[in-house]
């Protein structure tokens, strides 16, 4: 019989950002030369880009979009880089623009959609704000220019509670009550794999420099079509908080995801297709 | 019946899920629910209720308590809450339930505090 193999491949990046070398690894599928769009896709803070894996073998989705998942530095496959031991990972809005960029520059992507959950919702309305023309269009997922912290992050880093699980108990009330058992518990599971202090160096960008108040008034959508779905069972970035961000931004579309809640893609793939589908329908 | 009278079944719910109890081994800990205004005391020992008592107990010393509301409650126990009463963090940010002590017991051990207090969702035959 013959394996039953999954459709996207994955391969590790060399390259540089802000001068330093980095090991990427990254997930792909699509039409590489049939002109598929470059859809990149960003995962959620302290997870890694599995969360992509039912887009990626998605073929209504492929067979349009070439579809790019890679592990941001220090997550997943990716290797921190060397001396990591050295030094506390922190994410910053501009190291994480960086690596975004450098990414799609090395890979020689024409114009990429990038499309965000989370920590990754929020750096894409970074890109709209400063970077709009390199981009077709920005999806941002779950994201917010604020939102009101619900915990305190030294807990996500201690030697007298384990990391990987803490990180994913708290998260999990942040998934739809309605989404499939096993769906939940993989979502979860790449949160109990996180390195140690990496989910944490993740909420630096989103709580202490990331706020975007007032920045998103810029954003422009004439020069990059935006996009904002929330799911309406996350309650760290509510509705409320993209509705918010939303109307400040004009020409914006908004959506709020019924029966959803922070990791669409992963928490409840079905669901999630019935609303990012149209949008990349538009897209393309 | 009331939130009360719901969490006041919590013995026999947790004796009724294995899988809780598995992963509760290693949970040994003295904490405080409030229901509204009914306070319950918890004594766990290796993920087992050994103690569990309603009302008020002078001077009883716990690790931590949480206390909510009895509507926080009753939506937190509808079998599908709705969105900002399923889970004790969405709860803790609107402002209908607390937590307050040593929340190390609690961190150590925050799935499994999670699903013993959403174990009066079984009870419920709406939502």
């Amino acid at each position: 019989m013959a394996p039953v193999l999954d459709p996207m491949v994955g391969r590790y990046l060399r390259l540089e950002i802000d001068g330093v070398d980095h090991r990427l690894y990254f997930e792909e599928a699509g039409p590489k030369e049939g002109g598929g769009i470059p859809l990149v896709c960003l995962h959620t803070a302290g997870a890694d880009s599995r969360q992509y894996r039912h887009l990626l073998a998605d073929r209504e989705i492929t067979s349009r979009f070439r579809v790019l998942a890679f592990d941001m530095p220090w997550h997943g496959k990716s290797t921190p880089p060397d001396g990591w031991e050295k030094t506390e990972y922190r994410l910053t809005t501009a190291s994480y623009t960086a690596a975004i960029r450098a990414f799609c520059r090395v890979m020689e992507l024409d114009k990429p959609v990038v499309m965000g959950c989370s920590i990754g919702g929020r750096i894409v309305l970074n890109l709209a704000i400063a970077h709009a023309a390199e981009f077709r269009a920005l999806i941002a997922l779950e994201a917010a220019d604020f939102q009101q912290p619900w915990y305190d992050t030294t807990w996500l880093h201690r030697p007298d509670v384990h990391g990987g699980e803490v990180c994913a108990a708290l998260v999990s009330g942040l998934i739809a009550p309605q989404s499939p058992p096993a769906s939940r518990h993989e979502t979860l599971w790449m949160y109990m794999q996180g390195g140690p202090g990496v989910f944490k160096g993740d909420l630096y960008f989103y709580r202490v420099d990331g706020d975007l108040r007032d920045k998103v008034k810029s954003i422009d959508t004439k020069v990059c079509p935006l996009y904002l779905l929330t799911g309406e069972y996350d309650f760290s970035c509510t509705a409320e908080d993209t509705l918010r961000t939303a109307a400040q931004i004009p020409g914006v579309e908004v959506q709020i995801m019924k029966h959803v809640g922070h990791f669409p893609m992963s928490e409840h793939p079905a669901k999630f297709r019935e609303y990012i589908l149209p949008v990349l329908a538009k897209i393309s | 019946m009331s939130p009360a009278d719901r969490f006041a079944r919590l013995p026999d719910l947790l004796a009724d899920d294995s899988d809780l109890a598995r992963r509760g081994r290693w949970v040994t800990v003295d904490c405080r629910i409030d229901i509204g205004e009914q306070p319950f005391f918890l004594g766990l020992e290796n993920g087992a209720l050994a103690a569990f008592e309603r009302g008020t107990r002078l001077m009883r010393s716990s690790a931590f308590t949480i206390r909510a509301d009895e509507e926080a409650w009753t939506q937190h126990w509808q079998a599908m809450p709705a969105p900002g009463w399923h889970d004790l963090f969405a709860l803790t940010k609107r402002g209908a339930a607390t937590m307050e002590g040593d929340f190390r017991p609690l961190l150590q051990h925050l799935q499994f505090f999670k699903d013993l207090l959403a174990l009066p969702r079984r009870l419920s035959t709406e939502g």
